[in-house]
């Protein structure tokens, strides 16, 4: 199991990455009243097809091609399922991928969150070609930021540019969501 | 801090040459596989993020890229420069990482404990 949510995040953006994603949705909602953590994640990258489902869900499922298959998947599905969860994986070649996966919060083998302010830094500044959506929503207060809007502004500075992290940075800190 | 403030920043940029991007002298690659995050990858990548962006180094990019291979010396990175040998080091942390941008990207001597390949 990771030690964070924020790890299975970073990893299962990282699978998108590989699969050539140029956009990918994450949205995180934390709700105590219904003791629910939902994560999710849509990505426009290759997809995968039925085989490589069953490959990535199904850890006992093996095929003589013996090609590598990232851990990312069945670690989410693992630490869903064992934290009072649920875990679904829908895809079709060349429509990229959706994952939602569940939590009850109140599960003591649950990881806990970790930073996610940081999390969401590393993966616009660290792919500056991909855009990004985020969402999160904390018992009923949301933040959302989409890097295409951005990217609008910026214009042909990069998003990797020092002065643009350093934003970055400061208008993630002054969200109180965050705290 | 709001979009506005944005605007603002792209406009000084647009006016200011110093605060204009230049050609990419050093770009650091962290590797961000399964392996690599659990081993605390993300902070690595954050460190050089943040390094980079308070020295202002405006010829310096860090990316992320998928698994490296090596799981047993993760965190992993590797250091492209035009004309020079790929350095890859491995068992970075924060220190270590603030140690690479502080010696090699600015000084431009690798720091040879932590080196764990040159190609």
């Amino acid at each position: 199991m990771m030690e964070e949510i924020c790890a299975h995040i970073m990893d299962i953006t990282a699978n998108a990455l590989s699969a050539g994603a140029h956009y990918i949705v994450i949205s995180i909602e934390e709700d105590h009243e219904r003791n629910l953590l939902a994560t999710r994640f849509n990505d426009n990258g290759k997809g995968m097809s039925e085989e490589m489902i069953r490959r990535v869900t199904d850890p006992f499922f093996s095929t003589k091609t013996g090609k590598k298959v990232g851990l990312g998947i069945p670690l989410l599905k693992g630490t869903a399922e064992t934290c009072g969860g649920t875990f679904s994986l829908t895809s079709k070649l060349g429509e990229g991928v959706d994952i939602f996966a569940t939590f009850a919060l109140d599960h003591p083998d649950l990881p806990p969150l970790g930073n996610l302010k940081e999390t969401i830094i590393v993966l616009i500044v660290g792919n500056p070609d991909v855009d990004f959506s985020f969402t999160y929503t904390k018992d009923g207060n949301k933040f959302s930021l989409d890097t295409r809007e951005i990217k609008d502004i910026i214009g042909d500075m990069p998003v990797n540019h020092p002065e643009v992290v350093k934003f970055l940075t400061k208008f993630l800190d002054e969200k109180t969501i965050f705290v | 801090m709001n979009l506005e403030d944005l605007k603002k920043i792209r406009e000084k940029a647009e006016k200011d040459i110093e605060l204009r991007q230049k050609k990419t002298r050093i770009k650091i690659v962290v590797g961000m596989g399964t392996s690599g995050i659990a081993a605390g990858a993300r902070e690595v990548l954050k460190t050089f993020v943040e390094e980079i962006s308070n020295r202002n180094l405006l010829d310096v990019v860090v990316t992320q890229t998928g698994e490296k291979g090596l799981a047993s010396q993760e965190p992993m990175i590797e250091i492209f420069e035009e004309g020079k040998p790929v350095i890859v080091y491995g068992n970075i942390d924060k220190k270590k990482a603030q140690g690479i941008v502080e010696n090699h990207i600015v000084g431009g001597r690798p720091v040879m404990e932590y080196v764990i390949e040159a190609k």
